[in-house]
Formats: C-alpha cells, structure tokens, sequence
C-alpha cells in the first residue's frame, strides 16, 4: 500500500498577536508548526507502516523552510519527504494547490506504480478553507471520504475502507472504495512523540524537492495566475475591549445581584428581545 | 449583458427538512439581487418528495426554485450531488452560488467548485457586491480570527461561497409570494460507487448552540458532567443552550456537539455565559461576536476577562446556582398591570 500525506506548515495561529499601534499582524517570532489535523494523518501512516508495511510519502507545497516541516513528519517513522516548491506557486489560492499537490501525487504514481490512499488534514488553521482535502479527490477522481474520525478497517483484499465520518447532521459510517483520500479530524488518534532513532534520522533527512516542471504542471494554472479567487483587502478586526470586573469575591447572592444589575444597563435591542420573556415573566 | 444573472442557493435538506442556514442565504441572495440589475435568486432543491420545501424557498424569497427531482438524490452522498449538480451549473449558468457552510456544504461546495474550475471563497460571514463591476465580495476570517480576508472572484463563474451558519438574517416566510418552480427530471447516470453509507446516526439531542439567543458555556473549572447540570438549569430559564470549551468535551463530560471555539462551532449568542473558562484564544474565536459576554472564574488574571463585557470573580458553583435563583425570582414576579 503506498500512502501520501499532505502536510502544511503554518504559523501557530495561537501565537499570531495584533499591533494595536500600526495594525500588522505580528509574526515575527512566531514558530511555524505542522497543521494539527495533518500530525493526526501522521499518526495514522506510522500506525500503517507498522500494521502493513505500507509505504508513506509525505508532501507539502511550499516555500523552502518547509523543508523543515518535513523532517519533522519524517521522525514519525515515515519513508519519504517532497518539498513541492517553486516561485510560480506563489499566490496560490485552493485551486491552484489542489492542481499542484494532485500533479505530484500523479508523479509519485508514475514513480511506484500506483497511489492507494491520500490523507490531507480537515482543515488548515491559517487559511481554514478545509477545501484542499476535496479538491485533490475530484481531480484525482479517488473516492472521498472527508471528516473521518474513526478508522475501522482497512481491507486491502476488496480495497475497501470501514471509517465513521462526522458530519452536522450526526455520524455516517461508510465504505469507501480504493483509490481514496481521506481528511482527517483531530480526535482521531494522539500523535506520538518521535523515538530517538527516528528523531535522528530527520535531523540527517534532506527532502527531495520537486519544481513545477518537475511535476509536469502548466504554469499557467498554479500560483496567482491560476487563482480564481483574489485577496483584495485583508482587515484588522476591532479588538473586543474587556468590561469591568463588577464583582471580586462576593458574596454568591450580591454577585449574581450586581450581574444582574449590570445587564440591565445594556440596551441592545437583541438584548431586550432576549430577555423579554424574562422582564414580563411569561415564560 | 442580456441574460438575467442567477443567484443560486443550495437549499440543504437535513433528515427531509430544509436547513435555516439556506433561508439565510436566499435573504442575503434577495439583498444582493436588489442591487444588481437583471438578476433573480434561484433556490436549489434535490431529492424527490420536496414540493413543500420547494414551495417555502419561494415563500423564503425566491424568485425560482430549481427542484432536481430524482430517485438518487434524496440522500446527501457526495459524488451524485456533484454530478447532478455541475451539470445543472453548466446547464443554467449561475452567476454565484452559495452554499451554507455546514461540513456537508464545505465538503460539497470544495469539490463543485474544483470540477468547474471556479473560485470558492470558504466560510464566509460577509457578503457584498460591487454594482458597478457586478462582483461579489466575499469577507472572512483567517489567522485563527485574528484577520478579516475581503476576497473576489473576478474572471470566473460562478463566484462562489459557503457562508457560516446563524450569519445572515432570513426573510420571514410570505405566502403571498409566487414564483416559477422549474423540476429537472434527474437520472443519475450509472457510476461508479465510491462511498456507501451503512448507518446514519443522527446527533442525538437537538443541540441548537448556532440559534440559541442565550448560551451557558462550561469549561475545566466546571470539574465534572454533574457540574453542567446547573448550567443546564441556567440555560433552560433563558431559553438557551448550553455550550462548552474543548478541555471539558476531552475530559468525555459533555458531548462534541456542543464544543465552542476554532475545532467547535462558532457561535454569536445575545448573551454567552462563560463558566470556567480560561479563554484561550482557540476558544475566544469561537464566541467572540456574542453581543454580550459575560465571564464568571475564579481567577481574576483569565484571559476571559479581557474580552468579557461584564466579570464575576468567584466560584461557578455558587455563583451560578444564586444567579438562576434570583432570576427565577424575578420571573415568578407577577406582571405588572
Ligand atoms: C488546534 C487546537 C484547536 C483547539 N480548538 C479549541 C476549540 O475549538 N475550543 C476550545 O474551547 N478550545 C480549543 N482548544 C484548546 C484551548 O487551547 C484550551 O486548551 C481550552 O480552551 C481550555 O479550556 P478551559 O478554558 O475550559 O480550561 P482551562 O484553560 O484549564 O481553564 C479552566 C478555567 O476555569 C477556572 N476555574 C476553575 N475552577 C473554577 C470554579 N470553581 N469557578 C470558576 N472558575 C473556575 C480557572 O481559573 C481557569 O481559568 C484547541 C487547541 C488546539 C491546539
Ligand atoms: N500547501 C499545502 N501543501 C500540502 N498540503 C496542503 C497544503 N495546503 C493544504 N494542504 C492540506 O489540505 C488540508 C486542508 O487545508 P485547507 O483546505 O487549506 O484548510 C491541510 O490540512 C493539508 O493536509
């Protein structure tokens, strides 16, 4: 079974701060991590590798200190890591990133025969499109199987895998047929932590890296000019100013009192509607 | 441009009932057709069976509704929704289309979107036009939240979107209204079956935290599944819902459903009552539009409270049970008059 998995590297979204003062985000000294979704679909191709031997190539499209993210995935026990990198992917909104990350799955096919399953992670907490996923599986034409958080079984034999996939409406169980692509939700497994061998070996890991001719991609389809979509204002949003604390360790009565008291002095409308059943005591 | 420009809106059909999120998006799509010359909003309904709701689409603000009738297609499985309904896309040519940013939507939209090599702008909670250029634009949030991304899609059709759920606001139904309901006839043609579903387990309560006016959120310092039964009660005297952080759903005390924050739902309540919760920011992006925060923690160096419009420093466990006493009171209060 040979297994891609597409990582993102992103900045910690946690660390991302806002200058009040000039109004940039400020990411200077933010760590770039991989996506969390993707450590998950890590976690399942060491957990393959070890239950079928299966195959597991790791690909990010991305600026060179990916590279980075890459050895990372590599000390998950992985076999191989491709940087997908070139100045025309520059821009690139999803569209562009499905038709280059669905060139270089085609070209891992090419070079080991065939592709059985693709992971991608739900969603990527920068851009948070959760649209990558998808848009590789139609134009691979594999089978999709998004939103999967559990994993029942894989049957080689009838090329078939059993998962649970959530959705708003609740939870589907479902059979999805091989060749798939599979996008991953958090809660499915704990990523490890690497061992010391492992961990070794990423450090001494150098990535191949692929260019879009490499890849066989018209370049005219990647990067800004193979976007649909444009970036056209990228907006600040007004900082939610904290109110007072009203009360510090009162008594629970006179708390809830002066809770109560400090409602009142909203009148937001929506406020008023809300609460009218609560004022005229017709609930 | 002598063709009418349409605005088309999935009408998503959740267990045979339309989701709210689609009358939200024919309200907006009504808004934006105002503005633009020539246009009509087409509602898009799959399935068979759904003459009611193809009915209410028009009631909800549709000047068409375009009911894919078939067999097939009554059931949300990705690979016949795309089929059937790319080639309506190419059949009727529409010049947006929005789709309700459910998981179902992002997944259907993502994959529409890629086979018709258009734009998709993913989950927005802003839309525009720009009358002049007959563009679209789509505002989201990026960065965890941390950024608004104002985004168009000028040279391909059609621009589409998914837009969040409990975002826009819906026209009430007018029953006064009429409208042309064109039925497609669909056979989906014989494909190749890539996903099977064997079991549908529908959520199991009526979890309603995107619609609720009133949300009590529980965190860790909640310390248990007993401790959300007085938010529980809180809740209820508001005619709410209850709500969590992801620390309280890993501890297995409530279920995911009701998860706030960036792997959760994103919610903007009247009121939200946040309870032991420290507010970190993967939670705050969830919560942060509520109109009215209201935090309720021991420690009074919480972050919470620095987005909180109204603080308690105290223990939840007193606090809140005093809180729906003294509410409960004063609805027991008879009316004045
Ligand atoms: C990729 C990623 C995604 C995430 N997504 C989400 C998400 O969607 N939603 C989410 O919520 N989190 C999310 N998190 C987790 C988030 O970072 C925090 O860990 C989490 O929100 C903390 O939950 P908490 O505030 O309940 O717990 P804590 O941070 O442990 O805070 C508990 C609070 O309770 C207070 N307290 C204790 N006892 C009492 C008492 N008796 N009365 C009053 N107050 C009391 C304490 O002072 C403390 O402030 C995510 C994390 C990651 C890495
Ligand atoms: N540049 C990229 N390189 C590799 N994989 C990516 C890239 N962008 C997105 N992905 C994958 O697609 C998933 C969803 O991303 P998104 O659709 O951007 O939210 C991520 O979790 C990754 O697995």
């Amino acid at each position: 079974m040979n297994v891609v998995i597409c990582i993102k590297q992103i900045p910690d979204t946690t660390n991302v701060r806002i200058d009040r003062k000039t109004n940039n985000l400020v990411r200077e000294g933010v760590p770039s991590i991989i996506n969390a979704d993707d450590l998950r679909a890590l976690e399942l191709g060491a957990k393959f590798k070890e239950e079928f031997g299966a195959k597991i190539y790791v690909i990010t499209m991305g600026p060179p200190q990916a590279k980075e993210a890459l050895k990372d995935a590599i000390a998950f026990g992985l076999d191989e890591a491709i940087l997908i990198s070139d100045r025309v992917f520059a821009g690139s909104d999803t569209l562009a990133t499905t038709y280059v990350l669905s060139q270089s799955i085609k070209k891992i096919e090419e070079e080991t025969g065939h592709v059985d399953l693709v992971l991608t992670g739900k969603q990527a907490a920068d851009g948070d499109t959760g649209q990558v996923g998808p848009g590789i599986a139609t134009r691979l034409n594999f089978a999709l199987g998004a939103y999967i958080m559990k994993l029942d079984e894989i049957d080689l034999k009838n090329q078939v895998i059993s998962a649970i996939r959530r959705l708003d409406r609740g939870f589907e169980k479902v059979k999805i047929k091989m060749p798939a692509l599979l996008t991953i939700m958090s809660d499915i497994n704990e990523p490890r932590y690497p061992d010391l061998p492992n961990l070794i070996h990423s450090i001494k890991y150098e990535p191949r890296v692929w260019n879009y001719k490499d890849i066989d991609a018209d370049s005219k389809k990647c990067g800004f000019f193979g976007s649909p979509t444009q970036v056209v204002r990228a907006n600040i949003p007004p900082a939610r100013k904290g109110g007072d604390i009203v009360s510090k360790n009162d008594d629970p009565n006179i708390a809830a009192d002066k809770l109560i008291e400090a409602l009142k002095k909203f009148k937001n409308a929506r406020l008023i509607e809300t609460l009218r059943p609560l004022i005229e005591g017709d609930l | 441009m002598m063709e009418n420009k349409r605005i088309f809106v999935l009408v998503e059909v959740v267990n045979d009932q339309p989701h709210p999120v689609s009358w939200e998006l024919i309200g907006k799509a009504r808004e934006i057709a105002s503005k633009l010359e020539g246009s009509e909003v087409w509602g898009i309904v799959l399935g068979k069976d759904r003459d009611q709701i193809c009915n209410e689409a028009i009631y909800r603000g549709a000047n068409k509704v375009l009911y894919v009738k078939g067999e097939d297609l009554n059931d949300y499985i990705n690979y016949k929704y795309r089929k059937a309904i790319v080639e309506m896309v190419r059949k009727y040519k529409p010049w947006a289309f929005l789709v309700g940013a459910t998981l179902e939507g992002r997944e259907l939209a993502g994959t529409i979107a890629t086979e018709l090599k258009t734009g998709l702008t993913a989950d927005c909670t802003g839309l525009d036009i720009i009358p002049d250029k007959e563009l679209l634009e789509m505002t989201r949030p990026t960065f965890g939240g941390n950024l608004m991304a104002t985004i168009m899609c000028p040279e391909h059709l059609p621009q589409m979107a998914t837009i969040r759920p409990g975002v826009m606001r819906e026209m009430p139904p007018d029953k006064s209204r009429t409208g042309e309901i064109i039925v497609e006839d669909y056979t989906l043609p014989s494909l190749e079956p890539l996903i099977e579903v064997l079991e549908r387990t529908p959520v199991t309560s009526k979890v309603n935290l995107q619609y609720a006016p009133v949300v009590v959120s529980g965190g860790k310092g909640v310390g248990g599944p007993e401790g959300f039964k007085q938010l529980r009660e809180l809740a209820n005297l508001l005619g709410g819902e209850i709500g969590a952080s992801r620390a309280a759903v890993k501890q297995g005390w409530i279920s995911d459903e009701y998860q706030v924050g960036q792997t959760g739902k994103t919610i903007h309540p009247v009121i939200y009552i946040a309870c032991g919760i420290s507010g970190a920011i993967q939670h705050l992006v969830g919560m942060k539009e509520s109109n009215i925060i209201i935090a309720i923690n021991t420690d009074e160096n919480a972050p919470i409270f620095g987005i909180s419009d109204i603080g308690i420093v105290g223990d939840l466990n007193k606090v809140v049970p005093a809180l729906t006493q003294k509410l409960k009171a004063l609805l027991s209060k008879p009316k004045a008059g």
